[in-house]
């Protein structure tokens, strides 16, 4: 969004927006293309990540049996995913995965956050690279799980041969294979990535519209207010978007390891 | 766009194929969160919340414990008290019994010592009459012959006659007080 003001300031606001808006320019090397080491984007994730070590860290530097407010809103975040995801989804055995669970629905709910945070205004999770590696652990953690639970045997015939009669299981079989070992990963990464990337493109239509109308004609003013309130609206829709997502997330991922852990099909 | 975008001639981007310096990053960046959150943080959470628990269950304990100690306690004292309830009863039946027994005894002691006087009097006045009738008898006896002898002169002064007479003269008197 630094880029895109100083390219609005400059009076050439490009529209309609492109997936090249996404790419910003390299900061270390100042403004060096394609290079992807420092951009705003892995700033950011740098910055998410320690706000969160930071945050919780010092909240839970001296716990005690009576918390005090910052502890207990640390707590409160914890014992959300602990008991509303962790344990309701998979059990008691859920308990040992809480933390990853927690530290997976922090990381994407402040890294979507800062699609709408002024000066961020456009989250990392729009690059899949981000979401892919949250999936792959996923997937990885799911399939260990099982194996580590079952027995690598068990646990394929578990989660390949579902109840059902033998003669259409070869068609069964496929499906589930690649729903379970070929899908989800994908599934995961691309519904966060896609979620992210057309919120941001939304709103990079909707702003950048109003000035495109503004620059058109001055005649177009009051559609340019109509574009920025949509601005506005759409921003209130992302934010439900942002915690929505980071919950999807979670969620599927302890469903994924509770399926990986049920003793049937 | 995309399409716009590769015309434009700058290097064009898929956004469906992830950046390998991106993934690279968010590994490193992810893998120092999870490590610090996962191995510093809600480890230690767990065990607040369990030190939580504890302390309530064990809240709970105590009290029970110091309820039954009560109790015990209650119990005690109420065998105590009915104890020295029983005790005091006794006490009191005891000191009843005692001062009745007192009672009776002095009513007795008194009861004899009246006899007692009233029978010593009784005899001293029985010794005392004896001695007057005695004398009495003697004396009248005496003023009797005297008088006599006086009347009818010395022929009656005869001892052995004077004697008998005058007894049973006073024999038939007495007999006749008697009656």
């Amino acid at each position: 969004m630094f880029g895109q003001a100083n390219v609005l300031a400059q009076g050439e606001a490009a529209f309609p927006p492109s997936v090249e808006d996404f790419y910003l320019p390299s900061i270390l090397p100042w403004g060096a293309e394609n290079s992807y080491w420092f951009t705003k984007i892995t700033a950011m994730v740098w910055i998410a990540v320690g706000v969160l070590i930071i945050f919780f860290l010092v909240s839970y530097r001296k716990p005690q049996l009576v918390p005090t407010k910052k502890q207990w809103f640390a707590e409160s975040i914890y014992g959300f995913v602990r008991n509303n995801i962790a344990v309701d989804m998979i059990g008691h055995a859920g308990v040992r995965f809480a933390p990853y669970f927690t530290t997976l629905f922090c990381f994407i709910l402040l890294t979507n956050f800062f699609a709408i945070l002024p000066g961020f205004q456009i989250s990392p999770n729009s690059h899949i690279a981000f979401p892919a590696i949250l999936a792959v652990i996923s997937y990885v953690l799911f399939i260990y799980a099982g194996i580590r639970h079952h027995g690598a045997g068990k646990f394929i015939r578990n989660s390949l041969i579902p109840p059902a009669p033998w003669y259409i299981l070869p068609l069964l079989i496929p499906i589930e294979f690649f729903s379970t070992f070929l899908v989800r990963p994908f599934s995961l990464a691309v519904r966060l990535f896609a979620n992210m990337f057309a919120g941001h493109m939304l709103l990079l239509v909707f702003t950048l519209g109003g000035f495109a109308m503004l620059n058109a004609n001055a005649w177009f003013a009051p559609v340019s207010v109509l574009s920025w309130v949509m601005t506005v609206a759409l921003t209130f829709l992302e934010f439900l978007v942002i915690v929505l997502q980071a919950y999807v997330f979670t969620v599927l991922t302890a469903s994924y390891v509770q399926g990986a852990l049920a003793e049937e099909h | 766009m995309f399409l716009l975008a590769a015309e434009g001639g700058e290097a064009s981007h898929n956004p469906i194929i992830p950046l390998w310096q991106e993934l690279v990053v968010g590994t490193i960046a992810f893998a120092v969160l999870c490590f610090v959150l996962m191995k510093f943080v809600f480890p230690r959470m767990e065990q607040t919340f369990q030190a939580r628990v504890d302390a309530i269950e064990g809240g709970i304990k105590r009290a029970e414990a110091a309820q039954a100690e009560a109790n015990q306690l209650l119990e005690q004292y109420r065998a105590q008290l009915a104890e020295a309830r029983t005790d005091a009863a006794k006490i009191r039946d005891d000191a009843r019994a005692d001062a009745e027994g007192i009672r009776q005894d002095i009513l007795a002691k008194a009861r004899e010592e009246s006899d007692r006087i009233i029978a010593a009097g009784k005899e001293q006045l029985a010794a005392e009459r004896a001695t007057i009738v005695r004398e009495l008898r003697t004396e009248v006896g005496t003023i009797a012959v005297d008088l006599a002898s006086k009347i009818v002169g010395e022929s009656l002064a005869d001892e052995a006659r004077r004697k008998g007479t005058v007894d049973r003269f006073l024999s038939g008197l007495e007999s006749a007080g008697a009656r």
